[in-house]
């Protein structure tokens, strides 16, 4: 079996001074595909953002290694440069500053950290470009200002479109599908199948078995009171739809 | 927010001010001190005419008067302690004073100018903008002179003015901002030594940007600059003007009056980045800038509109301000200005709507970092007779970390029923959520600083000249936004 290209071991980690991760273990291997369920307040989110970096939350014990190397020793800006990308929940409105121009300056910062030559402006269009049709995003929205005025698919494509353009060794995707409607879901989803390969792998944060008829997991983690409760593969999304989360929780307490 | 993050936006906010050096140079000066002697010194100094005289000797006397009756403005919401004017230098002048061409020129100041990116000699002048460069007390050096008097357009230091063109200088000065307009304009127009003066004739579009940069250099000396620029009928101008000024632990004292009039039809485009010596980080020493900026729309259809950068300077006290006197003529006012460190800015404008249909727009941007205080005052008056006037205020401010001050101070008067008037305002920190999002893109977080003030000052920066903006986006430690799409 390859190597593991994102490892948990016991993490427990605090967000807002609050405790809400206590113990996750979990192998991530090259063009794997992992779903993580579990119900609200379980610490999805918690788990997609002590991956990213995010400063209010802190891994207070265990450690995450990411291509061997100590993830918690890396600033959000070195891990995003080392290919983790998140694709937030709630994607945040910078209002002013173009999409063009604010995904331009994050490629060329990852492309620079690579060792590969910056992209100038036109170069730059044409990659966005042929992206752009892969979530089949209208580019009038790169003119605008990042996320402002955008709808709910809209900022969701867009952060599809931003992994598309940056192309991550490991997409965590934190709740996409939350919101959208049922075209919206077909294109992120789609958006997400093309960027499946054997060189990515992928966490799919999600509360709801739906998104998973789209994107087809390798495995499925439920989160259950801070730790991963169960463990299997696709045909566990299924069981969880039909049952609920509730039959977990005598699993998931201490 | 985050201790360390709060620390970050410190460190962004403490660069080093890089324009702190002083030039080694004779110079000629006034002992301190400010009486009917001092100003017949430096009216003897230009050559002045008479009739000069006597108007900086009224000044002179209002002042003196003004400040017998403690008259010194205390409305603004900025404190430091008082200032004693006996003890200012009013004149100094890098030797010799009087300049035939460029080769006369000190090279000590043909390079100081160079170290400050503005080329004199004909080798490393600015491209498209005529610069006339102001060291402490007098005018150095006006470049594409020549080229612009084909056209007609006079631009000249204002000394040189009072002699080629008296006419029109006692015909416009304090026009604008009359000697006895407050206590800061009294004392200009009594000691003021040298600035710029345009006048573009009618129906002549300058070819050109026109540009002043004014160094103060001399220590224990105060600046007094005098700024007048005349468009005729159907005339147009972009006026830039630069400032910086040596590191220095005592605070100087600035204190400028700019008058613009426009004519009918005529457009004045005036834009400033102000870069003043701030201070240390403890307030010790900086550029005290209290300046009356006012333009006249006279004509009808005529426009005026001022751009501010302000990032420099102890303290900022400056109002630009449009009268809107003829019928449909339009003022605007687009402003960014930054605090940080002990800063304090108090600045804003006043729209004073007289003529029919007149219009105006407002865009306040202020950022404060450190302990900046910053303040924006404004006031929009509608005379009885301003009939379908209109006004359009927005002012947001931004926080960055939890020491700094933002305060808004709005006053509308509306005599006319017929007017429209909207004044809106936002305060917002820079937020955890907005500086994670760009960190995990891959951004630094001082590229992420940059990139959301940049955004933030958008709309203002975008009204400056090309090659200011760059300036100015440099300035506030940005990035090139907007270089795609």
């Amino acid at each position: 079996m390859a190597d593991a290209l994102l490892e948990l071991r016991d993490v427990h980690a605090t967000a807002g001074g609050a405790a809400i991760l206590h113990g996750v273990d979990l192998v991530v291997r090259p063009g794997e595909v992992h779903a993580v369920m579990g119900p609200n307040g379980s610490g999805k989110s918690t788990l997609a953002n002590v991956l990213a970096g995010r400063p209010s939350v802190q891994i207070t014990r265990g450690e995450m290694l990411f291509d061997g190397r100590d993830l918690a020793a890396l600033s959000p800006e070195e891990r995003a440069r080392e290919g983790i990308f998140l694709a937030f929940q709630y994607p945040v409105e910078i209002p002013g500053v173009a999409n063009m121009y604010f995904l331009k300056a994050a490629l060329n910062a990852i492309r620079k950290h690579r060792g590969q030559p910056e992209l100038d402006a036109m170069e730059f269009l044409q990659l966005a470009r042929r992206k752009m049709k892969l979530v089949e995003m209208d580019e009038k929205l790169m003119q605008r200002s990042v996320n402002e005025g955008f709808s709910g698919g809209e900022k969701k494509r867009n952060e599809i479109l931003q992994m598309a353009i940056l192309e991550p060794r490991l997409a965590v995707l934190d709740e996409t599908d939350s919101g959208l409607d049922i075209d919206a879901l077909r294109v992120v989803a789609g958006g997400v199948n093309a960027l499946r390969g054997p060189e990515r792998s992928m966490i799919v944060i999600t509360h709801y078995q739906r998104l998973l008829d789209y994107v087809e997991p390798d495995f499925v983690h439920v989160l259950a009171g801070g730790r991963i409760a169960r463990s299997g593969g696709k045909e566990l999304a299924l069981e969880l739809e039909e049952k609920g989360y509730g039959w977990l929780d005598a699993a998931g307490k201490r | 927010m985050a201790e360390s993050e709060n620390q970050n936006l410190e460190r962004l906010a403490n660069r080093e001010y890089q324009y702190g050096f002083v030039t080694q140079i004779d110079e000629d000066r006034v002992p301190p001190g400010l009486d009917e002697n001092i100003v017949r010194v430096i009216s003897a100094k230009k050559g002045e005419p008479e009739w000069l005289l006597e108007w900086r000797l009224k000044a002179l006397r209002r002042f003196l008067e003004l400040a017998a009756e403690g008259h010194e403005p205390t409305w603004a919401n900025v404190t430091y302690p008082k200032i004693d004017y006996q003890k200012i230098v009013y004149y100094a002048a890098p030797k010799p004073k009087t300049l035939a061409s460029l080769d006369e020129v000190d090279p000590e100041l043909l390079r100081t100018y160079e170290r400050l990116g503005i080329g004199l000699t004909e080798q490393k002048r600015l491209h498209g903008i005529a610069v006339d460069a102001v060291f402490d007390s007098v005018s150095v050096a006006t470049t594409f002179k020549e080229e612009l008097e084909r056209q007609g357009i006079i631009f000249c230091s204002f000394s040189e003015a009072v002699k080629r063109c008296p006419d029109l200088i006692r015909e416009y000065l304090g026009s604008v901002v009359p000697y006895s307009d407050n206590f800061f304009a009294a004392l200009n127009s009594a000691v003021f030594t040298d600035g710029s003066f345009a006048y573009v004739p009618k129906g002549v579009r300058c070819p050109m940007e026109l540009s002043t940069y004014f160094r103060i250099n001399a220590a224990g000396t105060g600046q007094f600059e005098r700024t007048l620029l005349i468009a005729d009928e159907g005339a147009y101008v972009s006026y830039l003007e630069g400032c910086t000024a040596p590191m220095r632990d005592e605070n100087q004292l600035h204190a400028a009056v700019v008058e613009l009039v426009a004519l009918d039809d005529a457009e004045i485009k005036y834009s400033t980045v102000q870069n003043w010596y701030p201070g240390d980080k403890n307030g010790v020493g900086g550029i005290y800038n209290f300046v009356t900026k006012r333009g006249a729309c006279r004509g009808r259809r005529s426009k005026i509109s001022w751009t501010q950068v302000e990032t420099g300077s102890a303290i900022t006290w400056k109002y630009p301000s449009c009268i809107l006197q003829g019928d449909d003529s339009v003022g605007a006012f687009y402003s960014v200005a930054m605090t940080n460190n002990r800063q304090q800015a108090d600045t804003g404008t006043k729209m004073i709507h007289i003529g029919k249909n007149t219009r105006s727009t407002i865009v306040s941007k202020g950022i404060s970092a450190g302990r900046g205080q910053q303040s924006y005052r404004g006031l929009v008056r509608i005379g009885p007779k301003a009939v379908g006037a209109r006004n359009h205020s927005r002012c947001d401010s931004l926080l960055l970390g939890d020491t700094c001050g933002a305060h808004t101070f709005p006053y509308i008067e509306v005599k006319n029923p017929t007017a429209t008037v909207e004044h809106e305002a936002t305060t917002s920190k820079i937020g955890e959520d907005q500086l994670f999002y760009c960190r995990q893109r891959g951004l630094s977080e001082e590229d992420a600083v940059s990139m959301i003030v940049n955004g933030f000052c958008k709309e203002v920066l975008r009204e400056l000249p090309m090659e200011f903006a760059v300036e100015a986006q440099n300035l506030l430690g940005l990035s090139l936004e907007g270089s795609v799409g």
